[in-house]
């Protein structure tokens, strides 16, 4: 429940914050997103260069690159995820605590990019953990990190806790773990988490 | 009242009172039953540069063992160019080395113009040499700055690296579009000219640079902590390093003599006069040296190439027809001095617009196989700088 801004501002104008507990969490969650310092491939370079001089992921308050899931926030998939590596991606996921977030960056984490034809390469990140933003580009470039975090303070702020529309998290009934894919006869088993992904009904021609 | 030590339950010690002298047994130690402990470090882990994987047995903190696991980052490279037409293959070699497209660009032109005997032209010569020594000013830059973060010197360092980075990064975008992946060389040349104003900012970053190169080594060269961690850690000899076929400033480091540049002479690297550096212990403190002088002669080849740089010519062969691009059936085995080593293109050609086989030699991932030899009996932290002065970039370990 939003407060009435006419009411806010004339109660600040008397030295009265009033604020709801929603937009108070939202505000914390979104200034301080603390990124999980995990490089895959070219990427990753580009994120590093995100945090470094020119371009300083700190101004966005996300400068703090955790090497522990543990502690992190923030889960940017920065690269190329191959079939061996996808099992520990969804492992490092499931050990992030809650709120967490996911960027998918680059056309390999989105879907397989140029090297998609590639027997050993998973089209998509998105077949096994929900993503929050995607950052298309080979790699993105610095400017579409930033941006795409800036979607993602956005989407943090319209973040409900409460009612029907509430965020996963506060749902008892939801999974708190993703299944974790090994490697079977052919492929990873299951080859994607039906609960975030599942293959496009094929287009019927002609259906009325 | 407990009257010796045999009162206490459980004890099984001999017949001595518990009070009064006593004599002790003195044993040849190692009966706490210590046993080694195997760590798997990575895939995910800071210090790896990458998805990449060392399982290590450890002595207390030495290692006894090490094991290194590749193939996080397998796509498929080499498979990929064997259905793709000759040009199509060369946005990929991009993402080989993704610190250092430029040389990987050149180091496939080269071997496809071996294969097609194709000459490039003098203007295109030069433009290649200014770019991959560029790249290796990037390269070798960076790779310093992630050194000294691996040691602990958590961020200043790395950001004076990057900062010198995206300077050149910008020449990098001016010329081709693109900030790391150039995809700017082609067969017989390169895919668009130099502007006059292009070579103003090179000018203008490479007489900067030994400015910059003093600053950092005044910071971190002579520096007490850098050399204590850094001196007589994963010691390397010449021997050993040419029996593993390592290539690069790892080599140069151990003390051999040998660089592409000087060796082959390919393109045009007769004409500037540079000195090769060389290490005598082969310790990580060597390596990192190396790869600082080696920057200072980048500086003056570039300086060289910028003062004789053609005024007039083609930058590309106009002979050579890129698309429908049919080499004669043959093999060809193309090798520059990348910034990590030697990396080498062997293409097999049977007339067709495809390779029949297309072979990368990476410098990373073949100076990475000597890595438990230097590690072996260093305490595990200095293992972590031992990879970082190995210089390995995953997407080229693994391909």
């Amino acid at each position: 429940m939003a407060v009435d801004e006419g009411l806010q501002s004339e109660l600040q104008k008397a030295g009265v914050f009033v604020t709801s507990v929603e937009t108070l969490y939202n505000w914390g969650r979104r200034s301080s997103i603390w990124p999980l310092q995990f490089g895959l491939a070219c990427c990753a370079i580009e994120m590093i260069a995100t945090a470094c001089s020119r371009f300083d992921l700190a101004r966005f308050g996300a400068e703090v690159f955790r090497p522990s899931p543990r502690q992190a926030d923030l889960m940017i998939v920065a690269g190329t995820v191959t079939k061996k590596m996808a099992p520990q991606v969804v492992r490092l996921y499931n050990q992030m605590p809650e709120p967490r977030y996911v960027i998918a960056m680059g056309a390999c984490a989105i879907s397989g990019g140029p090297f998609k034809q590639g027997y050993n390469v998973l089209k998509g990140i998105d077949r096994y953990i929900p993503v929050d933003v995607h950052i298309p580009g080979c790699p993105p470039r610095p400017e579409a990190l930033l941006n795409a975090l800036m979607y993602l303070q956005r989407k943090i702020d319209g973040q409900r806790l409460t009612g029907t529309d509430k965020v996963r998290w506060y749902d008892e009934t939801d999974p708190a773990e993703f299944p974790v894919p090994e490697f079977g006869a052919h492929d990873l088993e299951p080859p994607f988490n039906r609960a975030v992904w599942g293959p496009q009904e094929p287009i019927q021609r002609g259906a009325a | 009242m407990i009257q010796s030590i045999t009162d206490i339950p459980g004890s099984v010690a001999g017949e001595q009172p518990l009070y009064g002298p006593r004599s002790y047994q003195v044993t040849s130690g190692n009966d706490l039953g210590a046993e080694l402990l195997e760590v798997s470090m990575g895939p995910h882990h800071p210090s790896t540069h990458g998805v990449f994987r060392m399982d290590v047995v450890l002595d207390g903190e030495v290692v006894v063992k090490l094991k290194p696991v590749f193939g996080y980052l397998h796509r498929n490279h080499e498979k990929l160019a064997e259905n793709l037409s000759y040009l199509g293959s060369m946005p990929y070699t991009d993402r080989l080395d993704y610190f250092c497209s430029m040389t990987n660009n050149w180091a496939y032109a080269h071997a496809v113009e071996k294969l097609a005997d194709i000459k490039a032209p003098e203007r295109a010569e030069f433009i290649r040499v200014i770019l991959a020594e560029l790249t290796r000013l990037v390269n070798h830059t960076c790779l310093a700055g992630f050194l000294v973060n691996d040691l602990g010197a958590l961020g200043t360092p790395l950001l004076y690296a990057f900062r010198e980075r995206e300077k050149i990064l910008d020449i990098f975008e001016a010329v081709s579009g693109g900030r790391m992946m150039c995809n700017y060389m082609r067969f017989g040349g390169v895919r668009v000219d130099f502007t006059p104003d292009i070579l103003r900012r090179i000018r203008q970053i490479v007489d900067n640079y030994p400015r910059f190169l003093d600053e950092f080594e005044k910071l971190l060269s002579a520096n007490e902590i850098l050399m204590t961690r850094m001196q007589g850690v994963g010691v390397l000899t010449g021997e050993l390093a040419v029996n593993a076929s390592i290539t690069g400033p790892m080599l140069r480091a151990s003390g051999v003599d040998y660089d592409i540049r000087k060796v082959d002479k390919y393109g045009i690297y007769e004409r500037f006069d540079f000195r090769v550096p060389l290490g005598d212990h082969g310790d990580v403190y060597d390596r990192y040296m190396i790869r600082i002088l080696e920057m200072r002669e980048s500086v003056k080849i570039l300086q060289q190439a910028i003062h004789q740089f053609p005024e007039k010519g083609d930058f590309i062969n106009p002979g050579v027809k890129l698309r429908n691009f049919r080499p004669k059936a043959g093999e060809a085995y193309g090798r520059i001095e990348s910034p990590k080593g030697e990396l080498g293109f062997y293409l097999i050609s049977t007339g067709g617009v495809m390779p029949y086989r297309y072979r990368v030699r990476p410098p990373s991932f073949i100076n990475l196989t000597i890595l438990e030899d230097m590690c072996l009996g260093q305490k595990v932290a200095d293992a972590v700088i031992i990879l970082g002065s190995v210089d390995i970039v995953l997407g080229e370990v693994d391909r």
